[in-house]
Parts: C-alpha cells; sequence; structure tokens
C-alpha cells in the first residue's frame, strides 16, 4: 500500500512497529478500534495517521510463564474468556462482560488499558491479582505494576512513542469473583464493578473497583480485613459486610448519567459483600449466597 | 491509498484517502454493498456486523486499512439460505434494517454451536439489536433454521412448541431453488 495520502503503518512485527511509532509520533496506534473508531466515527478525532498493530504477532499470544500468565496486549477478550476461564477465572469472568460478541472479538486488554478508562471492565480484576503491564518504546522496555499505571480519567503513564506489550496476571490461587452493575446483560458500561480474588496460599484478599473513581482502585484497608484461616466455618455475614462498607469506603465515586455517588457506594457494597461471601464460600464449603 | 481485500468471496479494492475510514463506509460508499446497515457506529447496534476472517465483528469500528489481505463476509456471502428461510417463515423479519447483522450473527453461532439453546442464542446476538420483534420471533427463526440446517424435513419432524403451525406450513413450502422466494415473504 502506498502512504501517500492517508498514512496507514502496518508493521509486520513488534520491532517494526516501535521505530515507526519513534519515527512518526503522530501515528495513533489501533487495534481492535472499539474505543478509537468510534472517536473517528463521530468526528471527536481525526488521525492523520494510524498504526496497525493487528498483525504483530508478538501480541496476539499468551504464554503460561509458571506461576503467572503473559497476555499479549493484543489477544482479543473472546480469547480470554475461551482460553483462560481456568487459570485467571476472574479476568475472563470481566472479559465475557464486555459489549457484545462482535466487540470481544476485536477488543483487547492492551486497548482497554491504553485508554485508561475509569469505568474499562478490564481493570478491576488485574488490580485484584496485582498484574504488571509491560511497555515498550523504541528506547527498551519497562514493567509497571497496575496500581502505579492509572493516573486520572483517561489518563495513564504511557508516554507518546510507547506501546502497552503484555500484561503478565499471576495465576489464580483461590476462587475470584467479578461483579459488574449495569442496566443489562450486554453492551453496558459499567455503573460500576468489583474484582475479587481470594489467595488461598497467601491467605490474602485482592481487590478492584472500576468505575467508581477517577481512576480504578484497590480497596488496601478491605484487602486487610481479618478472615478466620484457622477456622473456616467462623466466616459470617457480619464479617462480609464489615468487607463491603471497606470496599464502599475506598470508592470516590460521583454523579454521572450511568448512577449517582451514592448509588454506587450502595451497590459496591452489596457486591462486595456478595463476592467474598461467594469466594469464600467456594474455597471452604459453607451457605454463598 | 489502495486497500486490497476479498468480499464475499470476490478480490475487492478500494481507494481511501483518510486512515480512519472505517470497513462499513468502504462497503457502502465505495464498493456500493447496501446490505451492510449503518445505524450507531459506535458498535452498540450491531446493523453492520460483518464476518472478518470468520469472526463477527461491527464493520464501523474496522479500519478498512486494517482490512488488507483479509477476508470480509457480508450479508451476501456469509449467510446459508435456511437461515434467511427460517428469519422470513418465522416473522422475525419486521423493518428489516436490523435483518442483515442478525442474519451475519446467526450464521456464525450456527457454525459454531449446531443446535443452539435459548441462552446460547440470546448472548450470540447480543450485541444486535432490534427494535421492532421484540426477539421472540428471531429466536424461533434461529431454533428453526438450525433445525432445517441439521437435515430434518420440516413437514415430518414433530412441530417445536413455540412454532405456530402456519409457521411451519410456509417454512415447509418455502422454496429450495434461488431466485424464487419472493411469493413466500409475508
Amino acid at each position: 500500500m502506498s502512504q501517500t495520502t492517508a498514512p496507514f503503518h502496518t508493521p509486520a512485527d513488534l520491532a517494526e512497529a516501535l521505530r515507526l511509532l519513534a519515527a512518526h509520533p503522530e501515528a495513533v496506534p489501533v487495534a481492535g478500534g472499539t474505543d478509537l473508531m468510534v472517536a473517528v466515527n463521530y468526528r471527536l478525532t481525526r488521525p492523520a495517521a494510524m498504526l496497525d498493530l493487528t498483525r504483530l504477532a508478538e501480541l496476539r499470544e499468551w504464554t503460561d510463564e509458571g506461576d503467572a500468565i503473559r497476555i499479549g496486549s493484543g489477544v482479543p477478550y473472546a480469547r480470554i474468556t475461551a482460553e483462560l476461564a481456568t487459570v485467571l477465572p476472574g479476568l475472563a469472568a470481566a472479559a465475557r462482560t464486555v459489549g457484545s460478541p462482535q466487540i470481544r472479538n476485536r477488543g483487547t486488554l492492551g486497548g482497554n488499558l491504553a485508554t485508561a478508562s475509569p469505568a474499562g471492565d478490564g481493570h478491576p480484576p488485574l488490580l485484584a491479582t496485582g498484574a504488571d503491564i509491560e511497555i515498550a518504546s523504541a528506547r527498551g522496555t519497562r514493567t509497571v505494576p497496575v496500581e502505579a499505571f492509572f493516573t486520572g480519567p483517561k489518563r495513564s503513564v504511557l508516554q507518546p512513542g510507547e506501546l502497552i506489550t503484555a500484561v503478565t496476571v499471576p495465576k489464580a490461587a483461590g476462587p475470584q469473583q467479578f461483579l459488574k452493575v449495569g442496566t443489562r446483560n450486554a453492551m453496558v458500561i459499567a455503573v460500576c464493578s468489583l474484582a475479587v480474588a481470594l489467595d488461598l496460599d497467601a491467605r490474602r484478599l485482592g481487590t478492584g473497583i472500576g468505575s467508581a473513581g477517577p481512576t480504578p482502585l484497590t480497596a488496601p484497608d478491605a484487602n486487610l480485613i481479618e478472615l478466620p484461616w484457622g477456622r473456616t466455618g467462623l466466616f459470617n455475614d457480619a464479617l462480609a459486610e464489615e468487607f463491603g462498607r471497606r470496599v464502599a469506603a475506598a470508592a470516590r465515586p460521583i454523579d454521572d448519567v450511568r448512577g449517582t455517588a451514592a448509588y454506587r457506594r450502595h451497590a459496591l457494597a452489596v457486591c462486595a459483600a456478595r463476592a467474598l461471601r461467594r469466594v469464600w464460600t467456594a474455597a471452604h464449603g459453607g451457605s454463598g449466597r | 491509498m489502495r486497500v486490497e481485500m476479498r468480499v464475499d468471496g470476490e478480490p475487492a479494492a478500494a481507494e481511501i484517502d483518510r486512515p480512519g475510514e472505517s470497513l462499513l463506509a468502504t462497503l457502502r460508499d465505495r464498493l456500493g454493498l447496501y446490505g451492510t446497515k449503518n445505524a450507531c457506529e459506535q458498535g452498540e447496534c450491531g446493523s453492520c456486523t460483518v464476518l472478518l476472517d470468520g469472526d463477527p465483528v461491527c464493520a464501523c469500528l474496522v479500519a478498512t486499512a486494517q482490512c488488507e489481505g483479509r477476508e470480509v463476509k457480508t450479508v451476501i456471502g456469509a449467510v446459508p439460505r435456511p437461515v434467511r428461510d427460517a428469519f422470513i417463515a418465522c416473522g422475525a423479519v419486521q423493518c428489516g434494517f436490523c435483518t442483515p447483522g442478525l442474519l451475519v450473527s446467526v450464521a456464525d453461532l450456527l457454525t459454531r454451536e449446531a443446535d443452539p439453546s435459548d441462552l446460547q442464542i440470546r448472548e450470540a446476538l447480543a450485541g444486535n439489536l432490534c427494535r421492532c420483534t421484540g426477539y421472540e420471533k428471531i429466536i424461533d427463526a434461529v431454533h428453526a433454521a438450525a433445525e432445517t440446517m441439521a437435515g430434518a424435513v420440516p413437514d415430518q419432524a414433530p412441530a417445536r412448541a413455540h412454532l405456530r403451525h402456519d409457521q411451519w406450513i410456509r417454512l415447509a413450502g418455502t422454496p429450495r431453488t434461488a431466485g424464487d422466494s419472493r411469493e413466500d415473504a409475508p
């Protein structure tokens, strides 16, 4: 293809993509296009040049790294749901709630992160499990813990010339949950969402909150709630509700078109209590509701 | 910039003048393929669903330049005859605007799942909005198409509880030869 009138760069591998991006900083990277093309179609942006990521084989595979899965940033949600549900149940559950089948066939975790919407469905499970984001540029590669990745609404540490290449997610060491509140099952931007990961080896709890703050959030105080690891039968509703209160307290929601701040806090408390009951019951038995 | 791809089994080329031109715009405005409908242009409605290398996608969210060398199938090339016939026979078409996108999604579902459950159908069609039918007749049509494609002869198969008798009569009577199906359309 000639690139005289409409520069659309189609690198064949990652090294070429990084070189092109360094030489053409105005080129907007595109993979699934599920965010970018909406903006283009509605004339909110008119890229002078674009750079296609869909032909970069390096970005479109996931690999088993032993205690973690390294997911190429260009693996679409449909494959995360279909192929990683056993090892990454929280992320796979979140991927299944993204958009619609058409969107999940195109949309990628890398795009979700690059957009850095507080409502991105992929983010809470990454926060709950302590994933690492791998970022490459012509200058080299760096790894950023997901908690340090988001800097504001639709803002992240990603710099011009950088590409997200992979996300490394620790394999589940216990039950995980992803709960999302919205007006229907499909094609919904979360009113709020919550991921919980129970790590039975480290006896640790992880949380990720979506769509209830300027960025996706963790709930450090909720993670430290004292769980009856030694006598698992002592788990009760009061404990689940206290966890819910702490998660709600960690949220920093606003009123917007999708819901009020008060509703988001309330829904998060309910979701968190429910999620904790479910993971605890899945791990130790009892009556989960 | 020239982009070459295959559309409905034939080579197709388009000259595009901006990098963000969507596959939807190219199909309709440059290649004259109006079967792919333009409604929301934000991936919400599924009217522009096509198969890209076999996967259902919203053509409005694909940059045409990403399709160099790729295989695109629209409602013309993606949909087996029994799927279309079942939509007509079951009254799953009203205003018709969502129909091409739905047909493509159903065609994809039936290649993956020969006899889908209601739940599987609802999940597979969650990205296709229909504001006329209330979806029930669309779900009937998917079951009917699945049954026809499985080789069941409608007038010998036991009637499905959710299909009215006259719907089966019309389904059984839908002509199989190309080009003469119009008389059966409602």
